[in-house]
């Protein structure tokens, strides 16, 4: 259990070493992926207070923030792979055309080998143990590098996955950028990374020479839409989610929480209300929300705020503790839309509203954008809801709520565009990290003679009826019936 | 150079403008684009036999099999299953976010890049863009420059049979390949090999952009004793010599046998040549030349290797000036020479013995994952260790080449063969984004996910994490009381 500190070239080893353990065949064993994804669920549930302890440790989260976000969400997650997994590696057939009979065709699935997970600091048991848990399912060997930026969980993870899994076919390999980039000198059979587009585009560089697949989960501005709501019921219940899913989730900090609102110009007002006296009523205490993961994002978050014009938008909020690294839930009303926190990922816990004549005119401004992983809308209209289906792009559309979306094993979890490529969750993980294999068995019982050199028109005419699907014209032609 | 680029840029940027404005969504254009390009391939059937035998002195036979009559299933294929295909798919929504409904929408990339290959110049330009345009994508397609006539006679005809706006064809060498990988694409679709594969994916990385490499690598066939000699020997002479002579993709590269059943084999593929290709195999019309003196150079330089030349036992024969390779035999070369360690991609097969055939598996897992991967046998037990101790994208037993044909089967390749696969629906997904898209209502507000938490909010939400239906009923009833 000590830790994996890796020496210059010291990874050369435990890369090799791993993909040994993959090729004695160990892990495409259906027994032992089963034993994983239990030994995961165990973790998950006997570690249950230091995980608590260790993401409180680097992010200030609260337990029942930690649990929702991070936990239960995963042990739900492995039991459903757990209770399916049968099913998803089973061979499935295809079907074969009549010409070809006798023949069964087949897709198996198998797995790719030996892959890397690239965690990030967010969510970072989350991130690192989801993909995990699909590499594990679909019979790989895995080695994941948490983020050094979440250290308390990665020496966490170092120490447990070796107590819980197989130590020799699971490796958490800790450290920096550094680290990162001597694990890409290998090839991989696939690399999940989450993280910024940044990094994301070094990954897939070095990917790129040893052609290793990548499936990359980026970020973006998350923007939601929020229509006029008649009923005061619905409009607490939307403030509601837009406030859980704005300063609930990592304090802003997830690719995945709302970045900024589009607002019909004439509910923007009401909005701000109940913002105001819903922020109150959920963060009553500090521990209530995480805190921003360092100084230097602290400061990022801080000088979006210095630009004069942003800083007079402010309508609630815009104060910074920097000793305990905390920054209130502010909310701001039409900064400028060229103002920094208008062009990058803001990833904190500000929310800028931007008022729209009519909700509409949200899916021009949208279209100019980059693609973002998910798109939010807040609205009964139907003929709405379908507008922004049809005419935005997006990773997801979740109408009436948020965050949501990534506790749903059924649906794919991904980006578009700028927000990544690759999905995964549920069944979507297992085959992200398996390879269908084609599989066409022919007998030797039924020979066509047409198929072979030396050609002639009448092998041609042939040839000719078996393409059209012409089973009738062929036959007869074969008993010399028909030219 | 320069006024290529960035008369490029404004071609590809007015193509972006054309898909933004929805040009290329409705179910009504892409079916008259699918079946612009069946009656193309129709109607022009001996424009593009003539076009092949310039390029290659492709037979007449093999153009219509392989490349037309391929083209026209897929596009018959595409256009009945399209409909089916853009259905958005509703998926079950979980307990967790009762109630709603949850869906997998297939929506267009957008505007993607196909770049084809030399050797099925009209069939890989093809059979791509049939799954980019079914997808709803605005295309680019730039044909190989090393089939000249093809590409030129494809520039001429997609205008006249598709939406030549939201279509395009873009003839060229390295120059302007190069300057098509600058621009930005929504997916890059490559056929060819491994060393330009590469590059595609480095170029790649500039905007994110998603890749299909299908490249290539050495299909192995091993061919147990307990089979139907005759039958085998036609089919692996139609994979090999029958397929452009060797050149392509899912040729058979080299034979794995039995030192004992080798004689016996090489005894009926020699029956065989002689009654495809007659005595003087140079002068059948049924074999296709090598496509330039590049390639024809590069395989002499294999033949004439000092390490295989003295292990050659059949054919051998050569013409320059027509760039005609007859087929030829080699027996037990080394296997470090270098017609074991590259891609051959021409009429040379190495047969390799062992003396049991299980020995074959080792051999070819030493060596990198191919395309196809063909074994020959009537032992079940063989074929399904076969199937479990390989990897390959895909694998056929008892025949070569056909599982392409078949269009419910993913066609890609693995490792160095490649990332990606398509044909059938797999074209379609391929060129598609799966948005997952998730609407709630109003109803159904569960406080014990919001701030301040609690411990009583902590039970509650394990309980509906566990998918407990009684705890998720008092959720909803608005347990726990008070805050």
């Amino acid at each position: 259990m000590g830790e994996e500190k890796p020496s210059h070239g010291g990874l050369g080893s435990l890369v090799s070493g791993v993909r040994e353990v993959f090729e004695s065949g160990r892990t495409r064993e259906m027994e032992w992926r089963k034993a994983q994804l239990r030994g995961l669920i165990r973790l998950l549930t006997e570690e249950e207070e230091e995980i608590f302890d260790v993401l409180r440790e680097d992010l200030g989260k609260h337990r029942g923030e930690s649990f929702r976000d991070e936990v239960g969400v995963l042990v739900k997650s492995v039991r459903n792979t757990l209770n399916n997994l049968e099913k998803w590696a089973a061979p499935e057939k295809a079907d074969t055309p009549l010409v070809s009979f006798p023949a069964t065709a087949m897709v198996v699935p198998e797995p790719l080998g030996v892959v890397l997970i690239f965690s990030c600091w967010n969510l970072p048991l989350g991130l690192a143990l989801e993909p995990l848990s699909g590499a594990l399912a679909a019979g790989n060997a895995v080695v994941v590098k948490p983020s050094e930026l979440s250290p308390s969980t990665a020496a966490f993870l170092a120490a447990n996955i070796p107590r819980y899994l197989d130590a020799k076919a699971v490796k958490v390999v800790q450290g920096g950028p550094e680290v990162g980039e001597e694990l890409m000198e290998h090839r991989w059979d696939k690399v999940l990374f989450t993280g910024s587009a940044r990094v994301g585009r070094i990954i897939m560089k070095k990917a790129a020479e040893h052609l290793t697949p990548v499936a990359l989960e980026l970020g973006g501005k998350c923007p939601c839409i929020v229509d006029w709501l008649d009923s005061k019921r619905d409009s607490q219940i939307a403030v509601n989610r837009i406030t859980g899913a704005k300063w609930s989730t990592c304090a802003g900090q997830a690719c995945i929480a709302i970045d900024y609102l589009l607002v019909q110009e004439q509910f923007a007002p009401i909005l701000i209300e109940l913002l105001k006296s819903t922020v109150q009523r959920f963060f009553t205490k500090p521990e209530n929300m995480a805190r921003i993961l360092n100084e230097k994002r602290f400061h990022r978050l801080t000088s979006l705020l210095e630009d004069q014009r942003v800083a007079s938008s402010i309508v609630h909020g815009g104060h910074g503790d920097p000793n305990t690294l905390s920054i209130e839930p502010t909310v701001l009303l039409n900064p400028p839309l060229d103002s920094d926190i208008m062009t990058d990922e803001i990833f904190g816990p500000l929310l800028p509203i931007i008022t729209v004549k009519k909700t509409e005119d949200s899916i021009a401004f949208l279209k100019s954008k980059p693609k973002p992983l998910a798109i939010y809308a807040f609205t009964n209209d139907e003929k709405l809801k379908q507008r922004i289906i049809a005419e935005t792009s997006s990773g997801s559309v979740t109408f009436n709520d948020a965050i949501v979306q990534y506790g749903l094993d059924s649906v794919p979890f991904g980006g578009v565009g700028q927000s990544g490529f690759g999905q995964y969750h549920g069944k979507y993980s297992f085959e992200l990290f398996s390879n269908r294999k084609a599989v066409l068995k022919r007998s030797f019982l039924i020979e066509f003679m047409f198929r072979y050199p030396p050609w002639d028109e009448y092998k041609v005419g042939m040839i000719r009826h078996v393409f059209n699907f012409n089973y009738v014209s062929l036959v007869l032609a074969l008993l010399g019936l028909r030219r | 150079m320069m006024a290529a680029a960035s008369s490029m840029e404004a071609e590809v940027a007015a193509l972006r403008a054309r898909y933004a404005a929805g040009r290329t969504r409705a179910a009504e254009w892409r079916a008259a684009q699918l079946r612009g390009l069946l009656r193309m391939a129709t109607e022009m059937e001996a424009e593009v036999c003539h076009a092949l035998h310039a390029d290659l002195a492709k037979p007449h036979t093999e153009s219509y099999v392989h490349e037309i009559s391929l083209v026209k299933s897929s596009c018959k294929f595409a256009v009945k299953n399209l409909k089916k295909w853009m259905k958005p798919k509703k998926v079950p929504a979980s307990l967790m976010t009762f109630p709603s409904t949850a869906r997998v929408t297939a929506e267009p990339l957008g505007v993607v890049l196909v770049i084809s290959a030399w050797n099925y110049p009209f069939l890989l330009s093809i059979d791509p863009i049939i799954g980019a345009i079914a997808a709803g994508n605005a295309v680019v397609l730039k044909p190989s420059e090393v089939a000249p006539a093809t590409s030129s006679l494809l520039a001429e005809l997609l205008p006249r049979y598709v939406d030549g706006a939201c279509i395009k064809v873009v003839e060229g060498g390295i120059a302007e390949t190069t300057a098509l990988l600058d621009q930005m694409w929504d997916k890059i679709f490559y056929t060819g090999n491994g060393k330009v594969g590469r590059i595609v994916m480095a170029s790649a990385v500039k905007h994110l952009t998603p890749v299909v490499l299908e490249l290539g690598g050495k299909c192995p066939v091993v061919v147990d004793s307990n089979v139907d000699l005759h039958v085998a020997a036609k089919r692996i002479a139609a994979g090999k010599w029958g397929c452009n002579n060797g050149q392509a993709c899912t040729a058979p590269d080299f034979i794995v046998t039995t030192k004992s059943f080798a004689p016996k084999l090489l005894e009926a593929l020699e029956k065989v040549l002689e009654k495809f290709y007659g005595n003087d195999p140079l002068r059948s019309s049924d074999l296709s030349r090598i496509v330039n003196s590049n390639h024809f150079n590069r395989l002499k330089g294999l033949m004439d290797d000092q390490m295989v030349s003295d292990k050659i036992i059949f054919g051998g024969q050569r013409d320059e000036r027509q760039l005609k390779i007859a087929p030829t035999i080699y027996l037990d070369v080394p296997l470090d020479s270098a017609i074991m360690k590259e891609e051959i991609f021409g009429p040379l097969l190495p047969i390799i013995t062992v003396e049991k055939i299980h020995e074959s598996f080792a051999l070819i897992n030493s060596m990198t994952k191919p395309l196809a991967a063909y074994l020959f046998t009537k032992d079940s037990n063989l074929q399904d260790q076969y199937e479990t101790s390989i990897s390959a994208g895909g694998m056929l037993v008892n025949d070569t080449s056909v599982h392409l044909t078949n269009q419910y089967l993913p066609f890609g390749g693995i490792g160095e063969s490649g990332m990606g696969a398509y044909h059938g629906r797999f074209s379609f997904e391929a060129f598609s984004h799966k948005k997952a898209v998730l609407v709630r209502g109003f109803a159904g507000e569960a406080k014990a996910r919001y701030p301040p938490y609690s411990p009583a909010k902590l039970k509650v939400l394990k309980g509906v994490l566990k998918g407990n239906l009684g705890v998720m009923i008092q959720a909803i009833l608005g347990c726990p009381r008070g805050k």
